[in-house]
């Protein structure tokens, strides 16, 4: 069994696997069993100021679901804690106390001032907690308070609200990062400015899941209004891995730890944040959904993985396809492939017909009696065939050797790399020297 | 006293009173919407999709299905419809093993196909509950057609041509219109009275004057009716029965299964009819099924299906076999018939085994019997026909027989695969020639 342990800006857990900050970490009650399904830390749903804010009353998910009605969207509408600050105090140290190898980090949301974060700094700290997490992300509610996504958006405000807390606390300080931004170097760049150990990113997205047609409001549907919310699930995960992979890569932000979120749900969506650079995740639909549980196949998908590929730690994987994450223009240009249909595996569905057809390449065949070939004078690569194949493996892409002709350009295949900034057709060619 | 499984003889009440409605209930229930949202995700929308291709009026099944996986169950009626008319009985009778889900690319992949015909009937009954008929008439042409038989092929014939906006009177020899969805088609397959409830839902379209008891030789010609109309369209299907040619036939206890169907599919309490103890049916279609399953269902203590051939040659499909077997139905393959004994009454059956060129064996054996279903098959009853070919009328095209204005659908065609389904695109593809002949 691989060494799943985690070191993450000096706060260790026995695995990667952290709770995000949300209902499943809302209390003492929730966190227990979390740490005795084995999550390997949590995040304390966010606290405030006393009094405590309230939520609405009607309902505060909305969803959008796949094939068998597989969630695959969750959007929200509730707000920080609802319950009083002491009673949360209360319960992170005793948790803490009897938990002593888990790590509990605590999220905090108070009005942009010197004095409320200080205050709310000194109560955490004498808690145990292994560290703070500033939520910028929360996307409604909050924000409409000037607090949340409004402090996320603003880079000067996250950077000041940061040093605040650098001020005023020796705990490990990360910032969590709200996506509803054009440019999220930008947040992560003031983060790092102010002196944060980490971000995490990302919070959720502004959203709406739908609308009744009936009475022609937004969903959820409180009294026949609706507000947009916040969007996490496996729907997400793309969005998220993009963003953490932007701050992996981009020089100046180098070396700032990141925490992966956004839906992870299985140990694999785990490894690929991991892989583009975070050091580890944070997990919340998942749990919402299917329960702590989950957290059983994580680690022993994860430790089989590292077990294969003879990782040591998780560092061995941290950041490893990072360098692979390229601009566009310096993708080979002379890397060929074409789609190859296994005729064993082929239920006939004419999917993949239908997709090319309609798809303006018009490069798979249909027999008469419904075989379908790939015509490579025809096939651009594109991939959409292996998208919407049902058979999974059924249709592939075959690297066509060097040497080779292409049948569609009628080229040589070339066997150097070559791409868009020295191609003859780039206006703004620069001579490869 | 009561009569029990093992009384000797043909006896009413086998069953305690309240078995009967089990065991003639629903072989497939309908799905419920959770059920049919789930089985409508499985369809991938295939592109000129095989299952289409395999099901005789063409229905547009990844459409309709998309259509209820969207929340418009009605609008995938439609879609139903608009190809075959008697979509909800088809989605209760089709042999779809051997038809639309023999074909539906998921059978390949997972040997489970997806449940076209519980989905279509999931349909199709959520628009009838709403007892609306979303099909109008086309403006009056002042053409008339008869239609003789109002079966499958007979009703499906006289709704295309009511909508094209011809007058259509329907004939039939029965007393109840539906041919052998009212007759025929196994109870379990069709409970609620579902045929006559459909054929109510059809005539909706108006213009179709049906006028049963009428039957052609007998209170009408087919001169006549040629002369009176525009055009005839016969759909009689297959009135009469092949015999077995053995001595001692109209013994007591010999019927027609057909017969006994009948009787069973208009019994208005099932614990008074009669059945045997010892039943022994003989064929290998679903008529002979039918007879040996409902056989059971009412109490026969033994019943025995004995086909001529082997079993991969019957008529009825895997899917049938296997439903009788389950039913406690013994099936023996490869035995012809060679005598009857008893005084007056059938007491036994004796059989000879013959390979499957019905080569005989010299190897005999019997069976008790106090009750014998034939289920042999059907056969074309009526003179002055238009052209036989073979033992049904021939038909060029979509059901042109040899005599001017009279086209032929349905069973009593050649060429047809005696299907509910089949019977229904014959009736369908013969109004719409009607139409373009008469308007042409
Ligand atoms: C027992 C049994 C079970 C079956 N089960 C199935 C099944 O599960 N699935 C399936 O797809 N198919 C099944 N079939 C076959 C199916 O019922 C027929 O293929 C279908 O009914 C044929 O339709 P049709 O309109 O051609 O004939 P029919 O349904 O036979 O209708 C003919 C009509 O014409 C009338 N008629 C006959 N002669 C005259 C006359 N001289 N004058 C006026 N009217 C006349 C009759 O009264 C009848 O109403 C079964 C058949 C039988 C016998
Ligand atoms: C109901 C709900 C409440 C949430 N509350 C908070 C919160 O109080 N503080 C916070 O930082 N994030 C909150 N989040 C955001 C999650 O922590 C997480 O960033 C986001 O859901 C993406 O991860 P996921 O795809 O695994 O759910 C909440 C999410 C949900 C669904
Ligand atoms: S999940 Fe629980 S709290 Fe939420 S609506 Fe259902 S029963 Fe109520
Ligand atoms: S999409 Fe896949 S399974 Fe369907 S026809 Fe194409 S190759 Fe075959
Ligand atoms: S073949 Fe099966 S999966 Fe394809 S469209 Fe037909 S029902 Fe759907």
């Amino acid at each position: 069994m691989a060494d799943l342990t985690s070191n993450f800006v000096g706060i260790k857990s026995p695995n990667p696997f952290w709770l995000a900050s949300a209902p499943p970490t809302d209390k003492e009650y929730n966190v227990r069993r979390a740490f005795e399904a084995g999550w390997g830390g949590v995040v304390w749903k966010t606290l405030g100021e006393d009094p405590p804010i309230v939520n609405v009353n009607g309902p505060r998910y909305g969803a959008i679901w796949g094939a068998d009605r597989r969630l695959l969207g969750l959007n929200n509408i509730e707000l920080i804690t609802d319950r009083p600050l002491e009673t949360n105090l209360e319960e992170i140290a005793r948790v803490k106390r009897d938990w002593p190898d888990r790590a509990i980090v605590v999220s905090l949301m108070v009005p942009v001032n010197e004095e409320s974060w200080k205050a709310i700094l000194h109560r955490v700290a004498e808690t145990g907690a292994d560290g703070v997490e500033l939520n910028f992300g929360c996307p409604h509610g909050m924000s409409e308070r000037g607090m949340g996504s409004a402090v996320g958006q603003v880079p000067e405000y996250v950077q000041q609200v940061t040093e605040w807390c650098k001020t005023h606390t020796d705990m490990p300080v990360i910032v969590k990062l709200t996506p509803n931004i054009a440019d999220i170097r930008k947040p992560a760049q003031a983060a790092k400015d102010g002196g944060a150990n980490a971000v995490s990113l990302i919070n959720t997205i502004n959203s709406i899941t739908g609308v009744n047609l009936d009475n022609f409001a937004p969903e959820p549907t409180i009294d026949g209004k609706g507000a947009h919310g916040g969007y996490c699930g496996p729907a997400v995960k793309p969005i998220a891995l993009n963003m953490v992979a932007e701050i992996a890569r981009t020089p100046e932000l180098h070396g700032l730890p990141i925490s992966g979120i956004g839906g992870v749900t299985t140990w694999r969506d785990a490894a690929e944040f991991m892989a583009l650079g975070a050091g580890n995740v944070q997990v919340c639909t998942a749990a919402m959904t299917y329960g702590f549980k989950i957290v059983q196949e994580m680690i022993s998908g994860l430790s089989h993985y590292m077990d294969e590929k003879g990782f040591a730690s998780t560092a061995d994987l941290v950041g490893r396809a990072v360098p692979n994450l390229s601009d566009w223009q310096h993708l080979n240009l002379n890397y060929v492939t074409k789609a190859r249909i296994d005729q064993d595996l082929c239920i006939k569905c004419g999917r993949c017909y239908a997709a090319c057809e309609d798809t303006s390449h018009q490069a798979i065949s249909m027999s008469e009696d419904r075989v379908f070939e790939v015509i490579d004078a025809e096939c651009v690569a594109c991939n959409l065939c292996v998208n919407v194949c049902p058979v999974e493996g059924c249709i592939t892409m075959e690297k066509l050797a060097p040497g080779t002709v292409d049948e569609r350009t009628g080229q040589v295949v070339q066997k150097d790399y070559a791409n868009w900034t020295t191609h003859p057709n780039n206006p703004g060619k620069c001579a490869a020297e | 006293m009561t009569q029990n499984a093992l009384t000797p003889g043909i006896v009413a009440g086998r069953l305690d009173p309240d078995a009967y409605a089990d065991k003639f209930a629903d072989l497939h229930p309908p799905l419920d919407d959770h059920e049919a949202f789930v089985a409508a995700d499985r369809c991938y929308f295939c592109h000129d999709a095989p299952c289409i291709t395999a099901c005789p009026t063409e229905i547009d099944i990844p459409l309709f299905i998309r259509q209820i996986a969207t929340g418009t169950p009605e609008a995938a009626a439609e879609t139903i419809l608009g190809q075959n008319i008697l979509g909800g009985m088809c989605a209760r009778v089709c042999p779809t093993e051997t038809l639309c889900e023999q074909a539906c690319v998921r059978e390949a992949a997972e040997g489970k196909p997806v449940l076209i015909g519980r989905l279509q009937r999931y349909a199709t009954d959520r628009l009838m509950a709403r007892n609306s008929h979303p099909f109008t008439r086309a403006a009056p042409t002042g053409k008339r057609v008869a239609v003789v038989g109002a079966g499958p092929a007979g009703l499906a014939c006289a709704h295309r041509l009511a909508m094209r906006g011809h007058d259509v009177t329907l004939h039939d020899a029965h007393q109840k219109p539906g041919g052998l969805n009212e007759y025929g088609i196994a109870a379990y397959k069709t409970v609620d009275n579902f045929a006559q409830a459909e054929v109510d839902w059809l005539l909706q379209i108006g213009g179709i004057t049906v006028e049963t008891g009428k039957r052609l030789g007998r209170d009408l010609s087919l001169d006549t009716l040629r002369a009176g109309f525009d055009a005839v369209f016969l759909g009689i299907g297959l009135g009469g029965v092949n015999a077995l040619g053995l001595e001692d036939e109209d013994k007591d206890g010999i019927a027609d299964a057909v017969d006994f169907i009948a009787e069973l599919r208009q019994a208005g309490d099932l614990s008074k009819l009669p059945i045997g103890r010892d039943v022994v049916v003989i064929g290998g279609g679903m008529t002979a099924i039918d007879a040996a399953v409902q056989a059971r269902l009412l109490g026969a203590l033994n019943v025995t299906l004995v086909y001529r051939r082997g079993r991969e040659r019957m008529n009825a499909s895997r899917f049938e076999q296997d439903l009788a077997a389950s039913k406690g139905v013994r099936i023996i393959t490869n035995a012809t018939p060679r005598a009857i004994h008893g005084n007056g009454a059938v007491r036994e059956i004796e059989f000879e085994y013959t390979d499957d060129d019905l080569a005989p064996t010299g190897q005999t054996f019997r069976l008790p019997a106090d009750q014998v279903f034939k289920a042999i098959g059907q056969t074309l009853e009526g003179e002055e026909l238009p052209k036989l070919d073979g033992r049904k009328i021939a038909v060029t095209g979509a059901g042109r027989t040899s005599l001017k204005g009279v086209w032929a659908g349905g069973d009593c065609a050649a060429g047809g695969e005696d299907l509910t389904v089949t019977a229904v695109a014959q009736g369908r593809d013969a109004a719409e020639d009607i139409h373009a002949s008469l308007m042409g």
